[in-house]
């Protein structure tokens, strides 16, 4: 049940990419590209998901628990430090340069090319490497 | 303005935001792929942790192939109607560069833009807030230097 649930999620989540056009890095720049040709469709990405996660998040807190798991898994940090900020920036700074934030690239695969298989290799060390940044 | 290519943005936006929802009703969890992904790939969860993330990931695949298959111009790549997935805006140097960025920079910042930027927003969390802010003036500064002082990439 929770694996559906999951593939079901992963699924949703992979079309709403690719009907957007966040499967083309092209589109990301040309959003981030402010002073070129603008491209606004992030805008209505990022506008259309936040919206619908708020109502929907709204509706879902209603209950007290999911549906199959006993407690809702939320973040409980509170303080802005310099490893989320700084963590931030990093991942702007990468986003910009190739277009790809994590879910794009793992969602693009089955256009696999040689560059963004070059990123998906480099960004699996990245978590590793931050892993290893954070540990005590 | 182009107004096909937003209609599609506001509805893969709405789907992410339907995806979202999901989520977290049925297992409890925050959409975000780094965190997902990341955490499926680094850490030795407790066990029955690691299932559901596999089958987001698949999903997550499967859902431009879906698009694909069903033709119809359903896809929204910029300048080709047709098409589902874009080519890579760089090329294997700057990518390896762009992916260790992005790779350690979610993992220290804990979110990239779905946690963080759809899920993080939309539960109007400081943190998130703060780190959306973060990485879209990063991303802008890095585009417009990268672009238009240095002239590198895309072709623009």
């Amino acid at each position: 049940m929770k694996t559906a649930a999951g593939y079901t999620a992963g699924l949703l989540f992979g079309l709403g990419l690719a009907v957007s056009g966040m499967t083309d890095p092209a589109r990301v720049v040309g959003f981030l590209d402010v002073a070129g040709v603008w491209d606004p469709t992030l805008m209505f990405v990022l506008g259309g998901a936040v919206v619908t996660t708020f109502i929907g998040y709204r509706l879902v807190f209603e209950r007290s628990a999911p549906l199959l798991g006993s407690v809702f898994q939320l973040p409980t940090k509170r303080e802005l430090d310099a490893k989320l900020l700084g963590g931030a920036a990093l991942f702007g700074i990468g986003w910009g340069l190739s277009g790809y934030c994590p879910g794009p690239a793992i969602a693009s695969i089955g256009g696999l090319s040689l560059p963004l298989l070059a990123m998906l290799v480099t960004m699996v060390l990245g978590w590793f490497t931050a892993k290893r940044m954070a540990a005590p | 303005m182009d107004w096909m290519a937003s209609l599609h943005g506001l509805a893969g936006g709405v789907l992410i935001g339907l995806s979202a929802t999901w989520l977290m009703a049925t297992l409890g969890r925050i959409a975000g792929i780094s965190g997902i992904v990341g955490n499926l790939i680094t850490q030795r969860g407790p066990k029955g942790d690691s299932a559901w993330r596999v089958a987001f990931l698949l999903g997550l695949i499967s859902g431009p192939l879906v698009i694909m298959a069903l033709g119809g111009g359903l896809g929204n790549v910029a300048g080709n109607p047709g098409g589902v997935i874009g080519a890579p805006v760089g090329g294997v140097g700057l990518m390896l560069v762009a992916g260790l960025l992005v790779g350690v920079g979610t993992g220290l910042g804990s979110g990239c833009t779905s946690g963080h930027g759809v899920c993080g927003l939309a539960r109007l969390a400081p943190r998130s807030m703060a780190a959306t802010g973060m990485f879209l003036l990063t991303a802008l500064v890095t585009v417009y230097i990268s672009r238009h002082l240095l002239g590198l990439g895309g072709g623009a």
